[in-house]
């Protein structure tokens, strides 16, 4: 079996079977399940709920956790072969399985009580439920350690006051991971039910790039949660920091397959388009974009799968994942681009991708930490002075 | 109910296929393969019939050299119970009644009740290999299923034939039925399957141990169709034009 992309350095000699077979998975179910509805749901702007619970069934949600949270155990490198196959359809479908995963299922895992992990994992795993993760605030969105949402003690129960910008399937989520301060300024993380009293959600319309995907805006008015609610086993912004290293290491991955979906378009294309006298392929400016392309690809490849490895050792540490997270962003920018320029007309309309993956890829360029701010990540890992205020 | 499927592994649709310097095979070294598309049917089928019955085992069996073992592991991770894999060290074999026998020298002390293989492999096509070891195995044989129905000791089997015309016959059970592809919709394996998968058992049966000893036919020679292209010009009145055009549509492109 092979690794379904470019493989220019025999990346498919480096995964195991299993890794390779739950790639081939991945690469059908979205083929034949999700790319029929794909510009639908972009034209529209909605996302195909019903989706979730296929998902669910095949076990892609949260998969690299164990089975008794809800995962299916495997591999981060297959976790990440399995995000790379979903962004190589649409970012919208990757975002919706990070953030169930990492960003819902793993703090769950990693910080909740045993009650709130028998309440909400299994049912985040099999697709029934949807989460979503609140963390950005309007005002607050590269600095989160100035979120203003507050959480105040009243007897055994919290009250909650605040609101939260930008938040992935807000509005069609049963469970919100919402991180707020209490009075002495701790940030803690609470799960809030869909339907509890001033707790509601509003989408953001308008948006043109990751219009496959529900964001939303979430207001929380006086609302009032048992302590069981908060996440008893995390404080502090490092543990919610955790979350964000697990989704954006996924991210790495699945720039990745936008990128691949781009480039391998670009390159079909470039083969059978001709003008002059020969395919456009045939002309040493093309060349030299493809050229740059599967180089930028197999380094890209390379990065993510020695990463992967690394988390399967445990050892990787964030600033790697920051190093890859912010590659691969640039990486699929670019390479959005230059594909585009190869498809000529043609690379404008929606009877290819190209166009789909370069407006999304602007959102993954920008959240889960934008670039400037891995950039100040690696800056301050190799220099030990952080460029920004703490 | 013990269920055998047979799965051929094939090289895959978009594959290249080029041919080896002796021009007897192709050179695999070089191709991609999958498994064969109306195994995969077969498989689904079977998967079904044993959760209809919520009874029985499923068995993959696969005959080639070691890169088999990766269509065996997915049935295996698809929930088939366990795999068996025919070694084939040298020269694939292409004889049908050979891999036939080999198969039923194998088989034969299992005493399946069902065996279901796809109508025929995507490379050389002969569609034999499901009838031969019915018959080898004394069992009842149906080929071009596309509907089955499991009875306690009999099997219903809608078959297609030409014309748009079908016909459900009924077979006493032990029996072989090859699959038409398109009868069901095959599920994708499951990362908990795929993972389980890696614990089941794959029986691995030596060539020297199922390999007939004669030979009843082998392939001479592969080759690549030359493409050629011919261009008439028809003259004449209309009706000599029309009456050339459709012995041209009838006789020699056979389309009408
Ligand atoms: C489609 C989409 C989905 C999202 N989903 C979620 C979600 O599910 N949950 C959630 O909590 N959030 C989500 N977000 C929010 C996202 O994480 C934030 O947008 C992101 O953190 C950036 O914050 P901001 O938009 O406020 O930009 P700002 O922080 O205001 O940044 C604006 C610009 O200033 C730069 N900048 C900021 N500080 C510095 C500095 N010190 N030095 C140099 N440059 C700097 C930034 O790099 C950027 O270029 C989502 C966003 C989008 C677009």
């Amino acid at each position: 079996m092979q690794y379904i992309g470019p493989d220019f350095y025999n990346i498919s000699d480096l995964l195991k079977e299993e890794e390779l077979l739950i790639q081939k998975t991945a690469h059908e179910f979205v083929q034949n399940e999700f790319m029929p509805v794909v510009n639908e749901h972009y034209e529209k702007g909605t996302f195909p709920t019903e989706i979730a619970t296929q998902l669910g069934e095949l076990g892609f949600m949260g998969s690299s956790l164990p089975e008794e949270s809800g995962g299916a155990g495997v591999s981060n490198v297959a976790y990440g072969l399995i995000l790379h196959e979903l962004e190589r359809g649409d970012s919208g479908l990757r975002s919706f399985v990070s953030v169930q995963g990492a960003l819902v299922m793993y703090p769950i895992h990693s910080y909740g009580s045993d009650e709130q992990k028998q309440k909400w994992l299994p049912g985040l795993g099999s697709g029934e439920l949807i989460g979503c993760f609140g963390l950005t605030e309007a005002n607050f969105g590269s600095n989160p350690g100035g979120m203003v949402t507050k959480a105040v003690r009243d007897g055994d129960d919290w009250i909650i006051n605040g609101s939260k910008m930008w938040i992935t399937n807000g509005s069609i989520a049963d469970v919100a991971v919402v991180w707020a301060k209490d009075e002495e300024q701790i940030v803690r993380g609470f799960l809030i039910e869909k339907g509890i009293d001033g707790f509601s959600s509003s989408d953001i319309h308008g948006k043109l790039s990751l219009r496959a995907s529900v964001t939303s805006e979430l207001s929380l008015v006086n609302v009032r949660v048992p302590d069981s609610a908060r996440l008893p086993k995390v404080e502090g912004l490092k543990g919610l920091l955790s979350c964000l290293t697990q989704a954006r290491y996924g991210i790495a991955w699945g720039m990745l397959g936008a990128a691949v979906d781009c480039y391998e378009t670009a390159l079909n294309y470039a083969k059978e388009r001709k003008q002059f006298s020969k395919p456009i392929a045939g002309y040493q400016l093309t060349q030299a974009k493809l050229a740059e392309m599967i180089t930028r690809i197999t380094e890209a490849q390379l990065l993510v799968y020695r990463l992967g490895r690394l988390k399967d050792e445990g050892k990787m540490t964030f600033q790697q994942v920051s190093m890859a997270k912010r590659n691969n962003c640039v990486l699929a920018r670019d390479i959005a681009k230059i594909s585009r320029g190869i498809l000529g007309a043609n690379g404008i309309t929606e009877d290819y991708p190209i166009m789909r993956h370069m407006a999304n890829i602007e959102s993954v360029y920008t959240y889960e930490g934008t670039h400037e701010m891995h950039t100040l990540i690696l800056g301050q890992e190799v220099t030990g002075i952080a460029a920004y205020d703490s | 109910m013990k269920i055998a499927v047979l799965i051929k592994q094939v090289p895959g649709s978009d594959s290249a296929l080029p041919l080896t310097g002796d021009g007897t095979w192709i050179d695999d070294s070089l191709i991609t393969f999958v498994m064969n598309e109306s195994d995969n049917y077969a498989l689904e089928e079977a998967l079904r019939i044993r959760e209809k019955i919520n009874d029985g085992e499923v068995v993959v069996v696969s005959m080639g050299p070691d890169r088999v073992q990766r269509v065996i592991r997915e049935g295996l991770a698809k929930g088939a119970d366990r795999g068996i894999h025919l070694e084939e060290d040298g020269q694939i074999e292409t004889d049908p009644l050979c891999i036939a026998k080999s198969f039923t020298s194998v088989l034969e002390d299992e005493n399946f009740d069902l065996v279901l293989t796809g109508l025929q492999s995507d490379d050389t096509g002969m569609g034999q290999t499901g009838i031969l070891l019915g018959e080898l195995l004394g069992m009842s044989t149906a080929t071009l299923g596309i509907e089955t129905d499991i009875q306690s000791d009999t099997i219903r089997v809608k078959r297609e034939l030409e014309s748009g015309w079908f016909q459900w016959i009924k077979l006493p059970l032990p029996a072989s039925v090859s699959i038409q592809s398109g009868i069901n919709q095959p599920r994708y394996p499951s990362l908990k399957g795929i993972m389980g998968a890696k614990k089941k058992e794959i029986k691995i049966v030596a060539q020297s141990e199922h390999r007939p000893d004669t030979k009843w036919q082998s392939l001479n020679r592969l080759f690549i169709p030359q493409t050629n292209k011919q261009t008439e010009t028809l003259n004449g009145d209309a009706d000599t034009i029309v009456n050339r055009l459709v012995e041209i549509l009838r006789s020699d492109l056979r389309i009408i």
